[in-house]
């Protein structure tokens, strides 16, 4: 049995900076992660990071309340307000915290960190390194945690988390190496494992966003907060799906129909133009792909980076000009780039506080898999990374304050060693069933189906109609996940039973995205009803909680709903 | 149909490696990394590869693709394939833990060796430490590696000498000796100039030719190299100077 103060799950920007919190109070913290850390889906965040440094000249008398309320605004009010100013209040200290720990941001010439603009601020407010600010923050982060000499159990998937009577004992984990089943003994666990947009085909997302971790914690448990709200980013490359960032935009490219018209002066304000935040730059494309002004009638647009020039293309977006290169073999000085929606980001997640806190006692979530919300409705482009490493630090001094006076071996076992033997035999019984399996469903099949479903049906534009069909559809694939083919059985890097494991955390995971799309009979933010073509306060400026049904694997999830907290912005008409 | 042609190896098991070949569908635009998920969902269930971003930023992938190291994922079949056949290897010099697997312990044990993180001068100022558009324009590329490790596959130095630090580390290094910011040059330099270090370079260039990120450890091999010949001979000179 492996046995720790803390585990910390998932490699990523808000799990190391959770880690070295906790590493820096000499608490005895150890990251498990099913990936090198390295290798973590933050490293492909580009266009920056949010902070109200007041670099720009155009945004010097910027502060954190205004950055507040452009993300409340940006929110389409969901967000919870309290927690926004907590979240932009952190901003500027965990910036030049990262600056302090070497992170190489690109400079303006009096050598201050430089800011660009981005969609849905009043300011050029987000900070940035070329674009490729995740992958230096990821890094920065990384070299910081080998530094402290964190421990790390890299290319461990934790399969099982274990809660009994409210509190928390620790992890199961599968070693991806040996195929060992491992108990991991801790007094606090933080989940940091990120979002899932694998529940879609078309997405920005790496592979390993599969939303497992958000399941994992589901069925332990834990509450699931506003999942239906799922951020479709409006560029990604047509193919595979990559980004391309919104810096972009913000710094000057067009967007442009079949016709050649820069269209978004139909959708917003003409001095706001291709600036929007996501959900209305992504419905206005999806418009134009659905009727028929696509390119060539197809289910892309194009965004013309042509007059930015060759220069200062290479100079600022080194990484758009090699995806264009790599992907697609056009040059973006020369060609137009081929665009489409793709969905991004998880603004749903576990429900936490402001601190972290879950309701299971030692349990705790940070990042992407997390909502606290401060993302509400509609992310701003720029917040996550600063909800990563805000939230990953505030979930490190959460639990520091949580292991106070529970210091000493007296309470130190606290029961833990049975339930996590109970676990462990548990999944190492569900892991026999599977190479077992006596069906025929092949589950990258599954999977398929199950993207379909989500990108027909639960994607830019939803109805009731299809809504149904989705959760009817979902629920079909649930039950015959059950009857899946034999899974190979081997013990080391077998990849086919890690997939085929978290697809079913995926295909859960979908059912309450559906469920609670469907409930929701409004429109706001990303999630937008055909059929309720309006945002509805009076019945609707409240959060989703998901917990599961009685029965689990038969019904789908019990929803209940939680008001917003409005602290000083009382939601208005929200133009750009 | 293009034919992978792919190393396989499970040392617990097989007494030595072996190729085998699936069939796989090929659309256009479709990468290495494409097939090798094909197979493994498809075809094989017991092949074993690493991936995670598929947009050669994460540096999960990169493997021995038809002559030259790659990432799958960056890699089209229709610009790698030979008479309709791709041969795929594992990365070289490191431990292959299964088939295209290898234990990268080595290689991340040779990057903490350089002291990877910064080490700032003076204390924290309360707000940014200033630097240049132009200091930090000598970190451009230098701090772009993602640590993917085709460099050290194709490095004969590395092959030779399991204590050499390797391009990667290397890069590395100067990323930290070049920036503004960081006062522990002299350290890194002693480290870095060290016979398991830039001097352990023979000047081969193949991390130069494969490294899928454009970046040339070996222009920052010579570097270092430079730099440190130059800190050596400036105490030398002044005292020629003075006599």
């Amino acid at each position: 049995m492996i046995s720790h103060r803390v585990i910390i799950v998932g490699g990523g920007l808000a799990g190391l900076r959770a880690a070295l919190e906790l590493r820096m109070r000499g608490v005895d913290v150890a990251v498990v992660s099913k990936v090198h850390p390295i290798r973590s889906h933050s490293c492909m965040a580009q266009g920056g990071i949010n902070a109200a440094l007041g670099n720009h000249p155009d945004g010097a008398d910027d502060t954190p309340e205004k950055h507040a309320y452009d993300t409340v605004k940006g929110a389409d009010f969901l967000a919870d307000q309290d927690a926004v100013e907590t979240l932009t209040g952190a901003g500027v200290e965990a910036v030049i915290e990262m600056e302090h720990w070497g992170c190489p941001f690109t400079r303006f010439d009096d050598g201050r960190i430089a800011q660009r603009p981005f969609g849905g601020a009043g300011f050029p407010r987000t900070c940035y390194g070329a674009d490729k600010t995740g992958l230096y923050m990821l890094q920065t982060l990384y070299e910081q945690c080998v530094k402290w000499d964190i421990t790390f159990y890299e290319e461990f998937l934790v399969l099982s988390l274990i809660v009994r009577e409210g509190r928390c004992f620790g992890v199961v984990a599968y070693e991806v190496a040996t195929g060992e089943i491992h108990g991991m003994s801790a007094r606090a666990v933080v989940f940091a494992t990120g979002g899932a947009g694998r529940l879609y085909s078309r997405t920005s997302n790496s592979l390993i966003s599969t939303g497992f971790g958000t399941t994992m914690a589901y069925l332990a448990g834990a509450a699931l907060k506003d999942m239906e709200f799922f951020q479709f980013h409006p560029t990604t490359l047509l193919g595979i799906n990559l980004t391309i960032t919104e810096g972009l935009r913000g710094e000057g490219a067009y967007i442009l129909n079949d016709e050649g018209e820069r269209f978004m002066a139909r959708y917003v304000s003409e001095s706001v133009m291709e600036r929007a935040p996501r959900d209305i730059t992504a419905r206005a494309i999806q418009t134009e792909i659905d009727e028929g002004r696509g390119i060539g009638g197809g289910e892309f647009v194009y965004l013309d980076a042509r007059h930015l020039g060759a220069d200062w293309l290479n100079e600022r977006y080194p990484g758009v000009v090699e995806a264009c290169r790599e992907f697609r073999k056009i040059d973006p000085a020369k060609e137009p780039i081929p665009v489409q929606p793709g969905a991004h980001y998880t603004m749903g997640g576990i429900d936490v506080n402001a601190d972290c806190e879950t309701g299971i006692e030692g349990f705790y979530a940070a990042g992407e898999c997390a909502c606290v919300s401060v993302h509400g409705a509609n992310r701003l482009g720029g917040n996550s990374l600063l909800e990563a490493i805000v939230f990953g630090r505030r979930a490190g001094l959460s639990v520091a304050r949580y292991l106070e006076g529970r210091d000493g071996a007296a309470d130190g076992g606290r029961g833990s060693p049975a339930a996590l033997e109970d676990g462990v035999g548990g999944i190492e019984e569900r892991l026999e069933r599977m190479s077992a399996g006596s069906g025929e469903e092949n589950p990258a099949g599954l999977r398929k189906e199950m993207n379909r479903i989500m990108d027909n049906h639960v994607g830019i534009f939803r109805t009731e109609e299809r809504l149904k069909l989705a959760v009817g559809g979902l629920r079909e694939i649930e039950q015959r996940y059950a009857r899946l083919r034999p899974i190979y059985g081997g013990k080391a890097f077998n990849y086919d039973l890690i997939w085929a494991f978290e697809l079913s955390g995926t295909i859960t995971l979908a059912g309450i995205v559906a469920a609670g799309a469907l409930a929701r009979a409004e429109s706001r933010g990303s999630h937008c009803r055909k059929d309720h073509p309006g945002r509805d306060d009076l019945g609707w400026l409240n959060h989703t909680i998901a917990h599961p049904g009685a029965d689990p694997g038969e019904d789908g999830p019990k929803l209940s709903y939680r008001p917003v907290t409005v602290t000083k912005w009382q939601p208005e008409e929200r133009t750009y | 149909m293009t034919k992978f042609h792919i190393f396989r190896f499970d040392p617990k098991a097989d007494a030595a490696p072996r190729f085998q070949d699936y069939e796989v569908p090929e659309a256009k635009g479709m990468t290495v990394l494409d097939g090798l998920i094909h197979i493994l969902e498809e075809l094989d269930p017991s092949l074993a590869y690493r991936s995670s971003c598929r947009a050669a930023i994460c540096g999960s992938c990169a493997m021995h693709i038809s002559g030259r190291y790659r990432l799958a994922c960056q890699t089209q079949i229709g610009d790698v394939a030979r008479q309709d056949q791709v041969v795929i290897r594992p990365l070289s010099h490191l431990p292959v833990l299964r088939d295209l697997v290898v234990d990268m312990g080595r290689f991340f044990e040779n990057w903490r060796r350089i002291r990877p993180h910064l080490v700032a001068e003076g204390p924290a100022p309360e707000r940014e430490r200033l630097q240049t558009p132009k200091e930090r324009a000598r970190l451009d590329s230098l701090v772009d590696c993602i640590m993917c490790g085709a460099c050290y596959g194709a490095c004969p130095s590395a092959r030779d000498n399991a204590a050499y630090l390797g391009p990667h580390a290397l890069l590395k290094a100067l990323r930290f000796i070049e920036d503004s910011r960081d006062g522990a040059d002299e350290e890194r330099l002693a480290l870095a100039a060290s016979d398991d270090g830039a001097f352990g370079c023979h000047s081969v260039f193949n991390c130069q030719i494969v490294c899928p990120k454009e970046l040339d450890p070996a222009a920052a091999i010579s570097r270092i190299k430079r730099r440190a010949l130059g800190s050596r001979l400036k105490p030398k000179l002044a005292r020629h100077a003075k006599a």
